[in-house]
């Protein structure tokens, strides 16, 4: 049971102070979760600490692979927007 | 010469609109400002327009956290609209950013104000922003400390901000209406938990009034930034002016929004606008009353380091910091000496501007006749005062305003050089088209030399070139014109319409 950070992390710090078992480490290129400390933080939050405050969609996902934060629900882009952007850059948007 | 006839008349007299405080330059800006403020800022490049040619301030990206989300900023990138550095600027460690700083101002001695912005919340990260000012508290005491906030944290940090070396603190604060603000700020992290809409807002707003009223309690001096979203908050922030000044802020400087697709925030794709010179000048005018502005504001590159309009940040790069050893003791000897030597200068000048006004405000009560219509002039310079750029190098016009009532300035328009943007400049738009459209609105442009290419369109869009009064002090080339303009009947037009006051 442990969460995971990938490459989209802009490192940023903002996850790694708030971690009640200092899971949470700066690395290169980006910070990581050390899994054996994870503990979702459950029994000390309702809400998993670095993905509460993490600024990033996608950059945080649990053991299934899935986002916890999905696209558009940070920044309340619509996400087919998001998905044309992706793939045209933002001439699809102009 | 700014303000011939009202200058000299009305600054006794307690009137609102355009008194005496909100017309002139940032200094006459500043004028009327109780005396403990003008000495805090007095020399601050960032409130002072003259200043700002004397003095620098630097930035230090120590900061990466944030604890909300604007929809104007990609926290992947530098933020255009608050002059923070993006995530992925070099982020440095406090005792790194310490060095380079005493590092920045032994090379250079105009350095005298150290900003904390980011690239987050600069109080989302106390300890390392707190590690950065007591240090440099201790070690260079003649650095003036200032910090940028979005005041979330701010009442649990105002103890602690008031221990240092603090000049001024800077909130963005874009509304006080918490339905504008969940049009502004998807979310906020607070206690421990992300909020959303409304709630969020209600929990922002509450925070930035209450942390802005204790520093005010404290004598600790507080600017607010609000950056103007057309149809969100543009019909807000005159309120917004009201109530800050209200609970103590000094200064209040509202901000165009930038929003560019490619920025990818939420404003950006989804084709939030932001204001045109006009919208933006015409509510800068309606706060004025309540509140002095800071229109020469340039929204400055953040991590910048060095005089107006250079950047040496290449010099201070980590390794080559590391590499230098810097005597603090000596260099601040050799930083008093440099300060005092341009605190004589700007006296003199100060000292000649005032004979100078003095003279014209005479000749200006002869020459009273008719009112005319305002004009709208974009000056091209490269600082000092005086009209010394070519139109095709100038990155950026000043815009002054010349009436029946004097000459005042207005504020910045930034553009592509048209001599370096090539044939195009980002979206498609050519240099000179760019140039054409920020001086929407002005009738005359007043530069060191120009072209003979740009001549035609300029004249074509309505806007005559000028470039008879190189090396003139600004003030006296745009009263000037506007003189010859009123010679020539071109402002008689809407005479009839305009009151003499
Ligand atoms: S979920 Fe909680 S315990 Fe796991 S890394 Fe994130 S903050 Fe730490
Ligand atoms: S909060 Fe998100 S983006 Fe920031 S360091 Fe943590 S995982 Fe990376």
């Amino acid at each position: 049971m442990a969460f995971e950070i990938i490459e989209s992390c802009v490192n940023c710090y903002a996850c790694e102070p708030l971690c009640p078992n200092q899971a949470i480490y700066a690395a290169s290129p980006h910070f990581l979760i050390a899994a054996e400390k994870c503990t979702e933080c459950i029994g000390d939050y309702m809400d998993a600490q670095c993905a509460s405050i993490c600024p990033i969609e996608g950059a945080i996902i649990d053991e299934m692979g899935v986002a916890l934060n999905a696209p558009g629900s940070l920044t309340g882009i619509p996400p087919e927007l998001l998905a044309k952007i992706d793939q045209q850059g933002t001439a699809a948007v102009l | 010469m700014q303000l011939p006839v009202l200058n000299s008349e009305s600054s006794g007299a307690a009137k609102s609109g355009c008194s005496s405080h909100s017309c002139g330059s940032t200094d006459d800006q500043l004028g009327h400002l109780p005396e403990h403020i003008r000495q805090k800022v007095h020399n601050h490049p960032c409130y002072s327009e003259q200043a700002h040619h004397y003095f620098a301030r630097m930035h230090v990206a120590v900061a990466p956290a944030c604890n909300i989300q604007c929809n104007y900023c990609n926290r992947k990138y530098d933020c255009a609209n608050e002059s923070r550095p993006g995530v992925v600027s070099e982020v440095l460690s406090p005792d790194q950013a310490v060095k380079k700083v005493m590092a920045v101002a032994a090379t250079i001695p105009q350095m005298t104000v150290l900003g904390i912005a980011g690239p987050g919340d600069p109080l989302a990260n106390p300890e390392r922003t707190f590690d950065t000012f007591r240090q440099l508290s201790e070690k260079a005491p003649d650095i003036k400390l200032c910090v940028s906030t979005n005041g979330l944290t701010l009442p649990d940090c105002v103890e602690e901000l008031a221990k240092h070396n603090i000049d001024h603190v800077t909130i963005t604060i874009n509304c006080v209406d918490p339905d504008v603000g969940a049009k502004i700020y998807p979310w906020i992290f607070w206690n421990n938990r992300r909020i959303r809409g409304r709630e969020a807002a209600e929990i922002l707003i509450a925070q930035q009034q209450k942390g802005l009223e204790m520093l005010a309690e404290r004598g600790i001096l507080v600017k607010v930034n609000s950056v103007m979203i057309p149809g969100v908050n543009d019909e807000h922030l005159a309120e917004v002016s009201r109530i800050v000044k209200a609970k103590g802020a000094f200064l209040h400087n509202v901000m165009p929004l930038i929003a560019e697709a490619e920025h990818g925030t939420y404003y950006g794709v989804m084709g939030q606008r932001g204001p045109t010179h006009e919208e933006l000048q015409k509510l800068q005018d309606q706060c004025a009353g309540d509140m002095n502005m800071m229109r020469h504001c340039r929204q400055c590159r953040a991590d910048a380091v060095g005089l107006l309009g250079e950047d040496r940040g290449q010099e201070f790069t980590l390794d080559k910091i590391e590499a230098m050893d810097i005597d603090y003791e000596a260099a601040m000897v050799k930083r008093a000496e440099v300060h005092a030597q341009i605190a004589r200068e700007l006296e003199i000048k100060q000292a000649a501007k005032d004979a100078k006004q003095q003279l014209v405000a005479i000749e200006g009560l002869k020459a009273k006749g008719p009112a005319t219509r305002p004009v709208l002039m974009a000056v091209a310079t490269k600082g000092g005062g005086v009209i010394n750029e070519h139109f095709g190098h100038a990155g950026e016009f000043l815009v002054y305003e010349a009436s029946s009532e004097g000459v005042r300035f207005i504020g910045h328009r930034k553009t592509t050089p048209y001599c370096e943007g090539g044939d195009t400049c980002g979206d498609g738009e050519s240099a000179l088209d760019q140039s054409l459209r920020v001086l929407q609105g002005c009738e005359v442009v007043l530069c060191s030399k120009i072209g003979y290419e740009p001549w035609g369109p300029l004249e074509a869009a309505g806007i005559t070139p000028n470039g008879e009064h190189a090396m003139e002090a600004i003030e006296d080339a745009v009263a000037a014109v506007y003189e010859e303009m009123r010679s020539a009947g071109k402002l008689a037009e809407s005479a009839a319409v305009q009151k003499a006051a």
